[in-house]
């Protein structure tokens, strides 16, 4: 079994504490990995001038490069692991076997940050509006015959990451390139990707002194937020909530991802089911892009009946399979506990479990160490009810019934939202409003990210101030 | 391998003596508590409740067990009276509290208690990281606390004085309850700067007491300034509190104390003060309490049948029992877990290590506040 030292600037940190990861089915111990302890954080912090400093004196196209020779090594390499090596295929064994995600999922993960990494020069076109990269390299230069400055908020990004999903660790890919340092703390069960990225990065020829890689308890995650001048958060709607206004913290949560078709297209609305399912169920429903109310205003029952019959019809496979599409819940009371907010959910009349019928056992399938919650998908004929704005993780999604001229009124925050209508007045509301984040125009699935697109904020705004710089020459 | 082929362990002899010591001490106390002449109300009235003379019937330490489990909850509110041994009467009373962040705290009242247990815990201190004469930082919780007077008391015992500051550890409660880490951090800083002032007016302060969240922020902030806790004078430090793990143990040895020496306790308001056995890196810096028996005794135990013991390194429950004229609680599940050890030598009774939240309980619990 490997064991899993602290990161510290790239040093190896054997902590005295370690902790067994486990198998989510078997409760086998897959990894040992150390723990560390808050202090560590506050110490090493000190040091992130070094990071940036090391990162400096690469320049940002050789860095590019070898993100990109680095996204390759993450994709198919054999990469070094604590104590012993880990390739491709024994990755997404160890977080499938951690996080209860199908194998397949973890591949497609793998895809998604190699991607980032390949197209790392690209994003950061698009990431930095065309911005000459040398700009952020010296400090200063000239744009459209204009002096122009960049200043780097943070010498290095702290990340409090999350277990339930590895696609998310395409936000913070682009950071290295733009010479900033990493201290990252890993989610509990899924410390594989960030430790791997960091293999990838190293071997590809990144400073190891610009990374760190914290796992242990939830007092480093605090530690990492009170002192890095710039950090990211995955949490629930209260880490959201936490966190909202605070410019050194850039908090990702619950995305509320909608789709709404309008008055001029709902007539039509067969011809959008795969897309509507598609955004329900990719990933296994656990993303933030997931959809989680679909908005209509009419027809919202015959859509509803629609999609679960499509959804009605999943069901639980082992990891392996190809075609397994859903994730088990590691800790079994937390489906438990969904599927009994589900059920208070459906209280409100109006409000129907459309996906019933097509499981005659209920929607939670309990083992001994974990649980599978089946998709579920609910009708409401009303915007009223709680359901309307609710999120779980894993494919679940309600049809809201709402008059037009309501729903944007109605929806509240929606990370991505895909608008199907060519009504010129609504699609400038929807563009108008400041509720939502990501706006699809037209019939896009709600997970169908563009990279070259900024999500949820731009990392490069975050990272780097534009200032004013006069310089006599 | 047996407690007795290990280096340091008590021989049986000491054991059986230790042991006949704690009995004798049991049949005293319990004599005392439960006489009309020198006994409180609550245990006379909880004899009666009873049904049974527990001086008839206690003999042993174990026969301690006939009495249910003691209950928290029993101390919180008034009378205080209630508690107070009759045998003590005319003597000028402490009330010390645990808890209040809401509602009624938990109280227990103090006659000579707090002098006692950290006069035996001073005589231990090894002078040349201790010195006598020297003074001393408590660098903790002020109010109305057993800890900001004991640590004092034991200053003022090993020939020194001591300096303290303000920390109201219920408004730390709140404050991390609410969520305003920004004003955690202040607060953490205030009490900080306090502690800086006190380091920086010639006072001669040698010895401190503090928590591990505090000891860290000095360090770092020492560190900031150009020196640290070594160069700011301070010799020898002791500390306690759940976060005192073997990891932060070597953490703060490596990278915070610069060659201060520190020993680790466990204790609260009800029980007293438990020293530690020697830890370092030859033993991983393990921490093994051991209470001052036989005023105070720790017991691991399983999670399923308070009565029964562990075996020696095996994890279970941390039940504690206090056994002074001034106070009687038997048999209390305190909120921690951690391993059985066995006797050593220089405490031949059973000790506990990897103290820690008891885990089904921790989620409620808000530990190492200050």
């Amino acid at each position: 079994m490997i064991t899993i030292p602290i990161l510290r600037w790239g040093k190896p940190y054997d902590s005295l504490e370690k902790e067994d990861i486990t198998h989510y089915a078997t409760g086998e111990p897959v990894a040992k990995i150390s723990r560390g302890n808050a202090g560590i954080i506050r110490r090493d912090i000190r040091k992130a001038d070094q990071a940036r400093k090391a990162l400096r004196k690469i320049p940002i196209h050789d860095l590019v490069k070898r993100a990109a020779k680095a996204g390759e090594l993450y994709l198919n390499g054999t990469l070094p692991l604590g104590d012993g090596s880990q390739t491709a295929e024994e990755f997404v064994k160890a977080q499938s076997s951690t996080t209860g995600m199908p194998e397949n999922m973890c591949r497609a993960n793998m895809q998604k940050n190699h991607f980032v990494l390949a197209e790392m020069e690209n994003i950061l076109e698009a990431l930095t509006r065309g911005l000459d990269l040398e700009v952020l390299q010296r400090g200063y230069g000239e744009e459209r015959g204009v002096t122009v400055s960049f200043q780097a908020q943070a010498p290095a990004l702290g990340l409090v990451l999350p277990s339930n999903s590895p696609g998310v660790h395409t936000l913070w890919l682009p950071v290295i390139p733009m010479q900033v340092g990493l201290l990252l703390k890993p989610g509990s069960q899924e410390p594989w990707t960030p430790y791997r990225l960091t293999a990838a990065f190293i071997e590809a020829g990144i400073p190891p002194e610009a990374i760190s890689v914290f796992p242990g308890p939830t007092e480093m995650g605090a530690a990492l937020l009170e002192t890095c001048p710039r950090s990211l958060i995955f949490g629930g709607a209260e880490t959201i909530q936490r966190y909202a206004g605070n410019p050194r913290v850039q908090a990702h949560g619950p995305g509320f991802s909608k789709v709404l078709i309008a008055e001029d297209k709902i007539d039509n609305w067969e011809e959008y089911v795969d897309l509507l399912v598609e955004s329900i169920y990719s990933n296994g429903g656990r993303s933030c892009i997931n959809c989680s109310s679909i908005w209509v205003p009419r027809h919202g029952r015959a859509i509803a009946e629609a999609i679960a019959e499509r959804l009605g019809k999943i069901e639980p496979l082992g990891p392996e399979d190809p075609e397994a599409g859903l994730a088990a819940f590691t800790n079994p009371a937390i489906a438990k506990a969904v599927s009994g907010m589900i059920d208070n959910d459906l209280t409100p009349p109006g409000v129907e479990e459309m996906t019933a019928k097509y499981h005659p056992n209920g929607r939670l399938i309990e083992e001994e160490r974990y649980a599978h919650l089946l998709p579920t998908l609910l009708y409401s004929n009303s915007p009223e009810p709680e359901v309307c704005k609710r999120e779980y993780m894993f494919p679940f999604s309600t049809v809201v019934e709402c008059p037009q001229e309501e729903m944007l009124k109605r929806m509240g925050p929606t990370l991505i939202c895909t608008a199907i209508t060519d009504n010129p007045e609504l699609r400038n509301a929807l563009l108008d409003s400041t509720e939502i984040d990501r706006i699809n125009l037209g019939p896009i699935a709600t997970n169908r990210i563009n990279w070259l697109q900024p999500h949820e904020g731009n990392i490069v705004d975050f990272l780097y101030r534009s200032r004013a710089c006069q310089i006599v020459s | 391998m047996s407690a007795e082929t290990l280096e340091g362990t008590a021989s049986p002899e000491a054991i059986r003596q230790a042991k006949e010591e704690l009995d004798a001490h049991v049949r005293e106390i319990v004599a005392w508590h439960f006489s009309p002449e020198t006994g409180c109300p609550f245990w006379l009235n909880k004899a009666q409740e009873l049904g049974w003379d527990p001086r008839s019937e206690i003999h042993s330490y174990e026969d301690l067990s006939k009495f249910p489990l003691f209950e928290d909850e029993w101390l919180r509110g008034g009378p205080l009276q209630r508690w107070m041994p009759k045998g003590l009467e005319g003597k000028p009373v402490y009330v010390f509290e645990t808890g209040g962040t809401t509602g009624i705290p938990k109280s227990r009242i103090n006659f000579d208690d707090f002098r006692t247990d950290y006069s035996i815990f001073a005589d231990n201190l090894p002078d040349e990281h201790f010195p006598k004469g020297a003074n001393w930082l408590m660098l903790g919780p002020s109010g109305p606390r057993r800890l900001r007077l004991a640590i004092e008391h034991l200053a003022q015992h090993r020939g020194g004085i001591c300096f303290c500051i303000d920390l109201d550890p219920r408004w730390v409660v709140k404050l991390i309850k609410k969520g305003w880490m920004e004003h955690l951090e202040a607060y953490k800083e205030h009490c900080i700067d306090q502690a800086l002032t006190v380091l920086s007016a010639n006072h001669n302060v040698q010895c401190m007491f503090t928590t591990p969240k505090l000891l860290e922020s000095l360090a770092l902030k020492l560190e900031e300034k150009g020196s640290s806790i070594r160069e700011a004078g301070i010799k020898g430090i002791f500390s306690g509190g759940t976060e005192f793990t073997p990891q932060w143990n070597r953490f703060a040895h490596e990278e915070l104390l610069d060659g201060a020496y520190m020993t680790p306790t466990y204790g609260n308001t009800l029980m007293g003060l438990a020293a530690s056995a020697p830890s370092g890196p030859h033993n991983d810096y393990k921490i093994s309490y051991y209470a001052p028996q036989p005023r105070a005794v720790t017991e691991v135990v399983s999670f399923d049948d308070p009565h029964q013991k562990v075996g020696f390194g095996e994890t279970g429950r941390v039940k504690l029992t206090t056994l002074t004229k001034e106070f009687f609680m038997p048999g209390f599940l305190e909120r921690d877990e951690g391993e059985r050890e066995p006797p050593f030598e220089k405490y031949p009774w059973d000790g506990v290590s990897g103290v820690r939240p008891y885990s089904k309980l921790s989620g409620g619990t808000t530990v190492g506040v200050y």
